[in-house]
């Protein structure tokens, strides 16, 4: 290359603030670190997957993200899903019963079964699994603040039907940290949210020892304005949190750790993803090895799921949606994901249709099916660059934890609002990069169309009555149940808060009663209070 | 006061509802500042009745919503008499976020002048507000 020509290439920067070099050799790898960090699949530092076969032997879970209205509709929409392939379940709440609020609580007026499936008592989650098999489908849960009742409902409804608790798998995302951050949905103030946190994941060790009762959630962090080094640091932070937590009640690392899940994102430049997910599982492992002595490799495990995530999708051209969503399954494919959740076109806009939600199914399937994306481990692996930004990643993301704890660590910097301050200030910018056209996005500050409306999206349909026979149906449940039996069930949840014991027993005990998602929250807020958002900029 | 003597353009940046993404309205309200506007943000979880008094003690020239997870018309049925009942119905009223394109004819019919669905650009919000309050503050 002569001097001219080199001086006509301009800087490439990722994301994550890493330089891309126009070209890689070995030298880039030693230079970084070399391949100490590589190993092989399955083994520690598991930087090529966490299993040795990984796809060859099992594809990735298809998870896609589905709930709306009352628990009779999401249960038609779970089977429609299973009967086209989909492998795992993956439960959208809505707002009121996300946030610990009853169908018919004057605040839940106008928001119930909007944004996912409407849940009071346990009765709801008999109505929303009735006839899907929990032994032959896993299933997810996305909810945080009032993630201990939903665990311990969908533990009852499981042991009421006659599986062995002992035995079910399945993850609810119980990751109250992120949900400061990103995404709004605390009942709580930060300290006795962790104190849930940690009482759901004893709980499960003791109860429920398949089951992951926490998916650490980079996702909404990076939706919020994080990068991806960011995201997965901070993911690593909080994580951490929880495990001391737990570690300081006295649960050694190797009784839980097992069981802790992740959710990360994909949107952006592809290598950078695969980078990121291929640097963090090696990182993770090293902390459960080195920082916590983890001695099982089922600890060290960075156990996934990942697929496209929303805010790369665009409003304008919707369509090329399908197409960024095909990519990010790529990305996804490529990373060594255990579960895919795919965003669907539409979602720039409102909640999947049936239609939307079966071609994000069938790109995954795709993958499998006709592109060869499970017949090797980590075929990216061994790439000059790929190992350079790998170890570069890695680097990058050391770094941000560091930062953060020499700051007062992660639960400070979430409690003062510092956190979410400063990825809001990258979303800013990055909305500002990309009207200036700095950040090129297709359709939106290149190759716009001149008239947008040529292409609507059709919208799922709001049923108003949905609303109706959810309240109906709680009304009913309230007149049959046994008041008295639950009124001391009630008493109890609030004791075992008052009395710092883990709740967990008190609020399964409660669920099974019938007492509702509003009433179990009011006993907790009663002792913990309510949560007062810093607002920061 | 700016340095041409007139008073800055107040706004109040409200998140109604039980929706908590709020990174829309936050990069909504930097730009405003950015813009030299006075923002006055809510933080989450705003009831009708919170946003038509916060309005009215603010004394705001702009009262803007942003609501992304689809229950901007129940809410806006509700703000609009408490906001006509405190006197507000002269303000500039606004709202942003994911808002179907069929829903923009009754939100404009409940008195939201200026209505920015998601893919707004930041400068139009911006541009719209200082066209639309420059006579009342001037």
């Amino acid at each position: 290359m002569n001097d001219r020509a080199q001086s006509t290439l301009k800087i490439v920067t990722n994301e994550s603030g890493l330089e891309v070099k126009p070209l890689y050799t070995a030298a880039d790898v030693e230079e970084s670190g070399g391949t100490t960090m590589l190993g092989e699949p399955g083994e520690y530092p598991f930087t090529r997957g966490i299993h040795r076969e990984m796809y060859r032997k099992q594809p990735w879970t298809m998870r896609q993200y589905a709930g709306f209205g009352n628990p009779h509709d999401t249960n038609q929409r779970f089977k429609y899903l299973i009967a086209n392939g989909q492998t795992g379940l993956n439960v959208a709440f809505d707002l009121p019963t996300q946030i610990g609020l009853d169908s018919d609580d004057p605040l839940a007026s106008g928001e119930i079964g909007r944004v996912g499936m409407s849940v009071d008592t346990l009765r709801d989650f008999e109505i929303a699994f009735d006839g899907i098999d929990l032994d032959r489908i896993t299933v997810s849960m996305t909810i945080n603040g009032a993630a201990a009742i939903a665990i311990a409902m969908y533990l009852a409804m499981a042991e009421k039907r006659g599986y062995d608790v002992k035995k079910l798998r399945g993850t609810a995302q119980n990751d109250i940290l992120k949900e400061f951050i990103g995404r709004g949905t605390w009942i709580f103030p930060v300290e006795p949210s962790i104190k849930l946190v940690g009482d759901t994941i004893e709980y499960c060790a003791e109860h429920a020892p398949k089951y992951s009762p926490v998916s650490v959630c980079g996702y909404h962090i990076r939706e919020s304005g994080a990068t991806p080094a960011q995201e997965m640091a901070y993911a690593f932070c909080i994580a951490k949190a929880y495990a001391d937590e737990v570690i300081a009640r006295g649960l050694a690392v190797d009784e839980f750790a097992g069981r802790l899940s992740y959710n990360f994102n994909i949107f952006g430049n592809l290598f950078e993803q695969v980078c990121k997910f291929r640097a963090g599982r090696s990182l993770w492992a090293k902390i459960m090895k080195e920082e916590y002595k983890a001695e099982k490799p089922g600890s060290m495990w960075l156990r996934m799921i990942a697929a496209g995530g929303g805010g790369g999708l665009t409003f304008e051209q919707p369509e090329l949606n399908i197409v960024r969503g095909a990519y990010y399954a790529l990305i996804s494919a490529l990373s060594g994901t255990q579960t895919m959740a795919l965003c669907s076109y539409d979602e720039a806009y409102t909640i999947p249709t049936e239609y939307s939600a079966r071609i994000s199914l069938r790109t995954m399937q795709i993958l499998i099916e006709e592109m060869g994306m499970t017949e090797t481990v980590d075929p990216l692996g061994g790439s000059y660059y790929v190992e350079t930004m790998t170890n570069e990643m890695r680097k990058k993301m050391e770094e941000i934890i560091a930062e953060t704890d020499a700051q007062g660590g992660i639960v400070k910097l979430v409690s003062e609002g510092i956190i979410q301050a400063k990825v809001s200030a990258q979303a800013y910018q990055m909305q500002r990069d990309i009207e200036s056209g700095k950040f090129p996005k297709v359709g939106v500050n290149r190759y716009r169309n001149d008239n947008e409306e040529d292409h609507p999206v059709e919208f799922h349909p709001y049923n108003e009555d949905d609303a109706r026979v959810q309240v109906d149906g709680l009304n009913k449940v309230r007149a049959e149940r046994d008041s008295e039996h639950v009124a001391r069930t009630l008493a109890a949840v609030n004791e075992a808060a008052r009395a710092g014991a883990n709740v967990m027993p008190a609020i399964v005990a409660a669920v099974k009663a019938y007492a509702s998602v509003g009433e179990i929250t009011k006993e907790l807020v009663k002792v913990y209070g309510r949560y007062q958002e810093p607002i920061r900029f | 006061m700016n340095d041409t003597g007139q008073r800055r353009i107040r706004v109040l940046l409200a998140k109604p509802g039980l929706d908590g993404h709020d990174q829309g309205a936050k990069i909504v309200a930097r730009a405003m500042m950015d813009a030299g506007f006075e923002v006055i943000y809510t933080g989450l979880r705003q009831t009708p009745e919170q946003v038509g008094r916060i309005s009215l003690e603010e004394d705001v020239d702009v009262i803007a919503l942003s609501s992304m997870a689809g229950s901007h018309l129940p809410f806006c049925r509700k703000l609009k008499p408490l906001l006509e009942e405190n006197g507000l119905q002269d303000k500039l009223w606004l709202i942003g976020g994911n808002l179907p394109a069929q829903d923009h004819d009754a939100l404009r019919e409940l008195g939201f002048k200026g209505i920015f669905p998601t893919g707004s650009k930041l400068d139009a919000i911006v541009a719209y507000i200082r066209e639309n309050v420059r006579e009342h503050v001037a």
